[in-house]
């Protein structure tokens, strides 16, 4: 479970984050949803330790993490586990050295464990005959499945997503949503989501937490955002004619 | 008040390289891949350049000698003292700062443009040790690169004096052996490890510390060849200085 309290962020005099408070708890996929430029980038790296945030805190099962000392912090990360806007893939490493490569770095396997690790991972993501690809040979839903599986590897307790379906087609950018919720609901993740995308909303938004202005304007469940009355959160999930019509479907049919 | 930050920056850099270090028997395989890289695949152009360099050296200190007094080992002498005081470890320095300098950067700042960089941070690796500690330590073997330039630059010269007729194998040879000071080799390999730091570490600064996308990558490796350069004149003058002077 991660505790935000009273968060803020300043750079050079702007405020982009202005008091954060909300909870991320254990086995659920958390949404950070807004606007561009509402502050989710900066939260999100703010809850990994990439910036330092101006005052407020952040716990990681009730530790604060300003706590921690260089060691611990690290320790901490090797907890987390992290799938990036553009996958971040290690262009030299094949997709199987990618995937091993925290194994390597952190444990005492043998090669024969690690390889049964990535070799089962692999298989989590539906990818078992890319092991020997590199990065720039397989597609980007394909990149995305070796960064989910990169990030799984270690089995971490905390796994952050920043916008894991930009640039893919609706039918992958679905298998990733779905691959990220049973992985979070299986190994009993605390799995925070940064997307603009209204499918994941819709489809996996166990937890919302939508930010306006560097405010947290509103927070509920996938549920809740068919009912909710913020004018904001409406202009921003209801943008599209489509989702404008599910939600009036929605109402009528619980009318 | 910007160099002062920079020089901070950097300054904090290479304490940072050098603070938790990286599993040996993956920093063992990343330091061969730097040494293949680095400094065999450098061997090429250094070789060509310091061949043809030791030559012109040699050409013009003999189209210089009008005099029938000065004798003709003259040519052996200037060719042995420019090749193993300046061109083998400066000159040779500066084309390893375009070529393997703006390598560094690049390929550096494409990982932090690819945010791999942060990746890597966010695993809880050093990220500085991983990626810059493997180049210093490759970089420590330059000195045995400019052992060879001062070779080929000399054999060089010994090619353009004697078969373009400016004098004899034998003067040339009395040329290379005349007052030779064993220390001016020493004081060469110095400047030469100094300057493998500069090249490995002033090139990373600017790729791992850059921002924005592919375009700024170009510009960072400009950016580095030419600060990369400036250091390794300014220092070159130093240590001469101290060590000659």
């Amino acid at each position: 479970m991660i505790e935000v309290c009273d968060l803020k962020k300043s750079f050079e005099g702007t405020q982009v984050l202005k008091g954060i408070s909300t909870v991320f708890e254990k086995g659920k996929t958390n949404l950070i949803i807004g606007q561009s430029g509402s502050g989710k980038t900066v939260f999100m790296k703010c809850l990994l330790g990439l910036i330092t945030p101006t005052s407020g805190t952040i716990r990681y099962e009730g530790r604060d993490y300003a706590e921690f000392n260089i060691e611990e912090q690290r320790n901490l990360r090797q907890e987390m586990g992290m799938v990036f806007q553009g996958s971040a893939l290690f262009d030299s490493k094949t997709v199987e050295g990618n995937v091993m490569f925290p194994l390597e770095m952190f444990t005492k396997q043998s090669r024969e464990e690690m390889q049964e690790r990535v070799d089962f991972v692999l298989e989590r993501v539906n990818l078992i005959d890319a092991h020997k690809k590199y990065p720039s040979e397989i597609s980007g839903g394909m990149q995305k499945r070796v960064a989910i599986a990169r990030a799984i590897v270690m089995k971490p307790k905390y796994l952050f997503c920043d916008e894991p379906n930009s640039g893919l087609d609706p039918k992958t950018a679905i298998l990733i949503d779905n691959l990220i919720q049973e992985i979070t609901n299986e190994y009993q993740i605390t799995t925070v989501i940064n997307t603009h995308d209204m499918n994941s909303v819709m489809e996996i938004g166990e937890k919302i937490v939508f930010l306006k202005d560097g405010l947290k304007e509103w927070e509920g469940s996938s549920k809740d955002i068919f009912k909710t009355d913020n004018e904001a959160v409406s202009n921003f999930v209801y943008s599209s004619e489509l989702f404008k019509k599910v939600r009036q479907m929605y109402l009528e049919e619980r009318a | 008040m910007n160099y002062l930050t920079s020089i901070g920056s950097y300054a904090i850099m290479v304490r940072e390289v050098f603070r938790k270090p990286t599993k040996w028997g993956i920093m063992k395989s990343l330091i061969l891949k730097e040494i293949d890289e680095l400094i065999y695949g450098s061997m090429g152009i250094i070789i060509f350049i310091s061949f043809f360099i030791g030559g012109v050296v040699a050409i013009q200190t003999a189209l210089n000698i009008t005099s029938p007094f000065i004798p003709r080992n003259l040519i052996g002498f200037a060719t042995r003292q420019s090749v193993i005081l300046e061109f083998a470890p400066t000159f040779t320095s500066i084309i390893m700062a375009g070529k393997v300098g703006s390598y560094i950067t690049s390929s550096i700042g494409t990982m932090r443009v690819t945010e791999q960089i942060d990746a890597l941070e966010i695993m809880g690796v050093n990220s500085l040790n991983y990626l810059v500690f493997p180049k210093i330590v490759a970089m420590m073997l330059y000195p045995f690169v400019i052992a060879i330039a001062m070779y080929i630059g000399i054999f060089g010269g010994w090619v353009a004096g004697v078969f373009g007729g400016f004098s004899s194998s034998a003067d040339f040879v009395e040329g290379i052996q005349l007052d030779f000071i064993p220390f001016h080799v020493t004081y060469s390999f110095i400047k030469s490890i100094v300057f493998a730091f500069i090249i490995a570490t002033v090139p990373s600064y600017h790729g791992y510390y850059m921002k924005g996308g592919a375009l700024e990558v170009g510009k960072a490796s400009t950016v580095s060849f030419v600060w990369t350069s400036v250091v390794i004149i300014l220092l070159n003058y130093v240590l001469t200085q101290l060590m000659l002077g």
